[in-house]
């Protein structure tokens, strides 16, 4: 009787305590709230633009820019369109933040396992190089290498000579450049067979050894592919390539590939600094690997080296690959600190944009989508890299 | 005979052997920890001869070679530049940093009212200090006093206007001042704001959870920079004409949303570690939402994430240094104009200088916040340890 009791009972006293009205409610309310607070917004932004006189929408990436950017990657004069100045920026930014990935990528997975090293002074310098560069600011670092260092750098007449043809001064790191004769699509197209023919053999190894036991020597046959095909190629088209050095003249150093000191600030403080948190990230990965699997590879009989490679690195990659995608990002969006020391990157081209037209609002929205889109773009990468390494579970 | 006999038997311990000469001592400690194997050996004095290069050419530029005292640029200038050094000196050149610390610290504040600076810092330092060392009693009052009363204290003391102060307007406000007020700001809005959005990303109603994570994935996406641009650019076109926002106001609404939407997805992952038993424990008591994760899930919550958002902390004070872009004058911003715009100190070795000594100050403060967030993370662990 008393259950019956309790399902026929209404099931609420009272509306204003039910947690579903109350819900809806609150949503509603939030919703109006926030539709007059844009409509407000808007309204301001309309009467503003209004009164200053400033046309909205896309059509001013038609105009003629009028300025110059120093350092590019595609063709660019002044008399370009805003437009093409934005694609230079886009490209310069993509520039230093690839080059800043790899080499922090790099410098901080040798960091992070020398964290974990045996021997006590690699271990202590690499503490200190985390604890150094992770607890300063990044625009610091720059500025501390732009100002304080590549400033400081002699003269183009007393240009420091370094190996290989190459000079260092304060206009920049002079290297040579290598020029392509005709023929030379024989190197690139033997070095793309390689790449595939490697492919091809590593995973004929592979269902070989799953099938037989027996192991082919992959990395051997690939790195002779890699190398020996292009070579041949090389060799075949009649050694195609003269190299073009820099050629020191009074006021300036003139052929090769010069690399502007914004560039080279921008590069080394990024990745020093990205450097820092990725061995951290590297460290814990190894470390979250259980003691057990260590153990376990050394029962099979596995060296130290083959067990890293087969056993702990692949699990430790499982627990590297998220934190490292954020890093990577964080790197990317880093490089628009370029603005302080006048590296044309993307940032610092939209905003000589905003200053001669007063598009506030356009460029904004354009540097949005730009960072938004390369954020989505390297975690759909990363997420599909993680699928890949993920466990695989039944 | 007796079998019973065992007076042969031992009735004390046989004195340890010391262990061989090869396992103790300084030596074996070398050989262990430098010298294992041949390549240990060889990273080793690869690192002792980067040492022996590097150490001794940092010790003479900080300390052995750098100019102590002087008056302006000439003490800090070598002989083929003008001034007594020899030629091909290299040394830091302090008396720029001595010279101008009071611009590094305040800024362009009025030198007679910085006083009250100073004074807002006591306090700070007086109320921060009891809240930090856990023996302290009266805890609650405390964080009340520094997160509900010394906001309003800091603000009429340092704008002034009120009280017989007079007035002193942001845009002379500068160096570590401005970073600071910048990141406690920063640090008393995010974490708040941080909670909420968090709350709203986990919610039941799909409206909120949707601008949650709208307003989180578009921040955290693109740089502070952007964020910054914005605050000063567009916040003036967003609103009426005759209202205007103050400059460093601005940067601070930009650094606070910045860091909440990243606060937000750390509290995010410490909502989500609490086992779900612990929601479903608080909802047989009867609690309300707001019961709910006040008294059960928050505590745990926050706890478990403490490292993610300290280093959420560290990570806005060195953001803070990006405001120098929309040209105000935080500690690094302060430094960058007195190197670049001031011939009194124009030596090539003022920016080196200049930058050493603002990273030892940024350094100070983060490490100090790092160390201090793993002495906390061992102190609150109540977990069973292996």
């Amino acid at each position: 009787m008393a259950q019956e009791a309790i399902h026929d009972a209404p099931a609420r006293a009272s509306l204003i305590y039910d947690p579903r009205v109350r819900g809806i409610v609150f949503q509603l309310v939030l919703v109006v709230a926030l539709a007059l607070g844009i409509w407000w917004i808007v309204q301001n932004t309309i009467d503003n633009l209004h009164r200053s006189n400033i046309a909205t929408g896309f059509g001013f990436l038609r105009g003629r820019a009028g300025f110059d950017i120093s350092e590019r990657l595609i063709e660019y004069t002044s008399d370009d369109s805003y437009g093409r100045a934005l694609l230079v920026g886009i490209w310069n930014t993509a520039a230093v933040a690839a080059a800043g990935i790899i080499t922090a990528t790099i410098l901080g997975f040798l960091v992070g396992i020398g964290r974990l090293s045996n021997n006590w002074l690699i271990r202590k310098l690499a503490t200190a190089y985390v604890e150094l560069f992770r607890n300063i600011p990044p625009l610091l670092v720059i500025l501390f290498w732009y100002q304080g260092v590549l400033a400081l750098l002699p003269s183009v007449r007393d240009s420091l000579s370094l190996p290989a043809g190459s000079y260092l001064n304060n206009r920049g790191f002079y290297f040579p450049k290598l020029m392509w004769g005709p023929g030379s699509w024989l190197v690139f197209a033997g070095f793309v067979v390689a790449i595939a023919l490697s492919w091809y053999v590593a995973r004929r190894a592979k269902a070989r050894q799953m099938a037989t036991g027996q192991r082919f020597p992959v990395f051997l046959t690939s790195l002779a592919l890699i190398v020996g095909l292009p070579l041949l190629a090389f060799l075949l088209a009649g050694l195609p390539v003269s190299v073009e050095y820099p050629q020191k003249g009074t006021f300036n150093l003139t052929g090769g590939i010069n690399v502007k000191p914004e560039f080279l600030s921008l590069y080394l403080a990024l990745s020093f600094y990205t450097a820092a948190f990725i061995a951290e990230i590297v460290r814990a990965g190894i470390l979250g690997v259980p003691k057990g699997q260590t153990e376990a590879y050394s029962a099979l009989g596995l060296r130290r080296g083959t067990g890293l490679r087969l056993v702990v690195i692949p699990q430790a990659m499982r627990i590297i690959i998220p934190p490292l995608t954020s890093q990577y990002l964080n790197l990317t969006k880093n490089s628009s600190l370029a603005v302080a020391i006048g590296y044309p990157d993307l940032y610092a081209v939209g905003g000589t944009i905003l200053n001669q037209t007063g598009q506030a609002i356009e460029v904004v929205v354009i540097f949005m989508i730009v960072y938004l889109g390369i954020s989505i773009a390297t975690s759909l990468i990363m997420n599909w890299f993680n699928a890949k390494m993920a466990l695989k579970e039944r | 005979m007796d079998e019973h006999d065992m007076s042969w038997v031992r009735t004390e311990m046989v004195l340890a052997e010391a262990a061989p000469r090869s396992q103790v001592g300084p030596g074996a400690w070398i050989r262990k920890n430098l010298f294992a194997t041949p390549t240990d050996a060889a990273m080793t004095l690869a690192s002792l001869l980067l040492l022996a290069w590097a150490v001794p050419q940092v010790l003479n530029w900080v300390f052995f070679s750098a100019v102590w005292v002087g008056a302006d640029r000439t003490a800090c200038l070598t002989t083929e530049q003008g001034g007594q050094l020899p030629a091909g000196w290299s040394g830091a050149c302090w008396p720029f940093v001595s010279g101008r610390i009071g611009q590094f610290m305040f800024g362009r504040y009025p030198f007679e009212e910085r006083w009250r600076v100073v004074l807002t810092g006591a306090i700070f330092v007086a109320l921060l200090a009891p809240l930090l060392i856990p023996k302290v009693p009266y805890k609650g009052l405390n964080a009340i006093l520094f997160f509900g009363v010394f906001p309003f204290v800091a603000f009429f003391l340092l704008v002034g206007g009120v009280f017989g102060l007079p007035f002193v307007e942001t845009p002379v406000w500068g160096g570590l001042m401005v970073t600071l007020v910048l990141s406690y700001v920063g640090i008393v809005v995010s974490l708040p704001l941080g909670i909420i959005l968090a709350l709203g990303r986990r919610s039941q109603m799909p409206i909120v959870k949707l601008l949650s994570v709208i307003f989180i994935e578009t921040v955290r996406g693109v740089p502070l920079v952007t964020v910054l641009f914005m605050a000063s650019f567009m916040l003036p076109l967003f609103v009426p004409p005759g209202m205007s926002f103050d400059k460093l106001l601005r940067a601070l609404i930009g650094v606070a949303l910045f860091a909440s939407a990243y606060m937000a997805e750390v509290i995010r992952g410490g909502l989500q570690a609490i086992p779900k038993g612990q929601y479903e424990g608080a909802d047989s008591l009867g609690f309300s939402y707001w019961q709910k994760m006040g008294f059960i899930i928050m505590p745990q919550a926050l706890k478990l994430v403490i490292p993610g958002i300290v280093n959420t902390f560290i990570g806005m004070f060195k953001d803070t240094t990006l405001v120098l872009i929309i040209s105000m004058f935080d500690l690094l911003g302060v430094v960058k104009q007195n190197i670049s715009g001031d011939p009194t100190w124009a030596t090539p070795q003022t920016a080196k200088t200049g930058y050493v000594f603002a990273a030892a100050i940024f350094w100070i403060f983060c490490f100090g916040m790092s160390r201090y967030s793993m002495f906390m993370e061992r102190r609150l662990d109540t977990s069973y340890k292996r």
